[in-house]
């Protein structure tokens, strides 16, 4: 992308709207305040982390996450449940989500690609889990919500251990 | 303990640590006993590689890894199943780095030895360095003994190791029986998820055969479930579930016995609501006796099947265990489905399986959370027993003179440890 291009996407109102909905959620996420999270999304927003680097075909394959709202809320409410022995022992995270690039605009919403480098804390090992991310943000009545986020780890083939975090 | 692990060699020394009802700390932590364990069991038995959906056509390939050594999964061009160490023999180099794919053969990248997919050495590039009696059919690509039985594939690098059919004993009615879920479909897999946990392999094999931790490990998915199917797992109270002891360390555990034999129906189940598009969609075009035989069998067989040492069949899916160290274990979870059968079924199952398996299911992260802690805990009092006393009280034999007990209960663990002390203890 030329500099040019960056600057006149950049200098777009929605596009640093998008860009700071993302670094909120993140945020929320690292502090595990998901009831504050599940407020950011549209009604058919759809969080995905997929295990086949290629497909778009979420529902024809096998996925690590693939949600709808009511699978959301309900991980939602598993997670801060108290029944969930991973979750209570869930290791602290940070990440940031940097090089963005604009991948789509349309009337009513952004489309961004963006790096996402988390590490994650628990009994003395640290954990990194770096992956492409893609969110698609939706300008509603209500401000920008998270219509999309699909999560493409880069060792998604490979083995991902179990946690009690999100992404 | 002596450090010395010939495998030749009379040995005795782990006799004391597997008892009936108990057994030491040690064998989750003590590196020289995982050492031997993957001489004495990994090398010797029978070890579950591939299930044939996996390499459907001449030429298909994936790659597995028994105890540590890697192998190569193929299907030939007559047919057979191969399976190949992934070790050129030359200098050494791995001749094959892709997962899964289809092949004409292998050919090693550091100086091209080719090979053919039932390991035959083609060609060498620049022959005249060699002695002219220098005979390629000396030099193959490790073969291993490969049998499989209904569709599962096992491999072993024991020359001598008994047949397969003999191995999987009493096993083999529930691997039919397993194979019933696809209602008149072969059995496919369709994708898997693989994550690790800080723990030895024997405490995965002692999961899928404990049915005690069920309700208090996945408390919280089972109140994510719909009540149908939380009441369909209720077995902590049902009699007619119960653990047979099916011998060479392999057992079943029933949870759900109204569907252990997914072809008998009374008619008195009730279709869980949950499935009603599914019904609707299959009932378009196919006879209604057919579309609740399909909808019976969206969860799966009835039951968990451990076999011995690495593969459970787990009600709808196929849980592979692959130790790394002592304290490092990769599981699969692979995702089965009806080969041909309706693309909205698959799908369902699909979504089935992600809600509770994965890193990020409802379920796996608190499996493996309870197994990183048994591995923590177990460090402390080395001397201290691991206890699999449970429902010795109860334990009776079936009419097969299987020992049986509540599935609540340690009966499958006892049977997996019978087996590792007579494997760790055989001379070999």
């Amino acid at each position: 992308m030329s500099t040019d291009l960056m600057t006149a996407q950049l200098s777009d109102t929605r596009v640093l709207q998008a860009i700071e909905l993302v670094w909120q959620e993140a945020a929320l996420l690292d502090a595990k305040d998901y009831q504050s999270w599940d407020a950011l999304w549209t009604d058919s927003g759809r969080y995905i982390i997929p295990i086949d680097p290629e497909t778009d075909d979420f529902d024809g394959s096998l996925n690590m996450v693939n949600d709808d709202t009511r699978m959301r809320r309900m991980r939602i409410e598993r997670l801060t449940s108290g029944y969930s022995m991973s979750a209570l022992a869930a290791a602290r995270t940070v990440r940031t989500l940097s090089r963005f690039t604009v991948e789509e605009r349309t009337d009513d919403s952004v489309t961004l690609r963006s790096a996402q480098i988390l590490v994650g804390f628990k009994r003395d090992e640290q954990q990194t889990l770096a992956a492409d991310v893609t969110h698609r943000i939706r300008y509603t009545e209500s401000g920008p919500r998270l219509d999309l986020k699909v999560i493409r780890l880069v060792n998604s083939q490979g083995a991902v251990n179990a946690s009690g975090y999100l992404l | 303990m002596t450090t010395s692990l010939d495998p030749t060699a009379t040995d005795t020394r782990f006799a004391d640590l597997a008892d009936d009802d108990r057994v030491a700390g040690s064998l989750y932590t003590d590196p020289e006993i995982f050492e031997a364990e993957l001489e004495k069991i990994f090398y010797r038995t029978w070890v579950w590689v591939a299930h044939e959906s996996e390499i459907p056509e001449a030429g298909s390939f994936k790659q597995a890894t028994i105890g540590r050594q890697p192998v190569i999964v193929n299907r030939d061009r007559k047919g057979n199943f191969n399976v190949l160490l992934n070790r050129c023999r030359h200098r050494g180099a791995s001749v094959c780095e892709v997962p899964k794919g289809k092949a004409n053969g292998f050919t090693c990248p550091y100086h091209s030895w080719s090979y053919a997919l039932d390991g035959r050495l083609r060609g060498i590039p620049y022959p005249d360095g060699y002695d002219e009696d220098l005979d390629k059919k000396d030099l193959p690509l490790q073969s291993l003994r490969v049998e499989s039985y209904a569709g599962m594939i096992f491999a072993s690098f024991n020359p001598d190791v008994e047949p397969l059919d003999e191995f999987l004993g009493d096993a083999k009615v529930w691997i039919d029986l397993f194979m019933k879920q696809g209602a008149g479909y072969p059995i496919k897999t369709q994708g898997e998820h693989c994550f690790r946990f800080r723990g030895n392999w024997k405490i995965q094999l002692e999961n899928t055969t404990d049915g005690y931790h069920f309700p208090i490990v996945h408390r919280s998915w089972m109140s994510s479930v719909d009540a149908e199917t939380a009441d369909m797992l209720s077995f902590m109270t049902d009699d007619n579930a119960v653990t047979h002891a099916l011998g060479n360390g392999h057992s079943v555990a029933i949870m759900v016995p109204e569907h252990v034999d997914l072809d008998h129906d009374d008619g008195s189940e009730k279709i869980q609501a949950r499935f009603d598009h599914i019904v609707d969609e299959l009932s378009k075009t196919m006879p209604a006796d057919q579309v609740r035989r399909i909808v019976r069998s969206m969860h799966g067989a009835g039951f968990n099947l451990n076999i011995f040492p690495n593969v459970a069949m787990s009600m709808s899916f196929f849980r592979v265990l692959r130790p790394i160290s002592v304290d490092e274990t990769e599981i699969r979870h692979i995702a089965l489905g009806m080969d041909g059968g309706p693309e909205i079924v698959n799908r369902e199952r699909l979504r089935i399986h992600e809600h509770f398996q994965g890193p990020f299911g409802f379920g796996s992260p608190d499996d493996s959370e309870a197994w990183d802690r048994v591995q923590r805990g177990s460090r402390g009092a080395p001397g201290m027993p691991i206890m699999v006393n449970r429902g010795l009280n109860r334990e009776g034999l079936d009419s097969n003179g299987h020992r049986t007990s509540h599935v609540t209960d340690e009966t499958g663990m006892r049977e997996a440890y019978a087996m590792w002390k007579k494997m760790m203890n055989d001379e070999h």
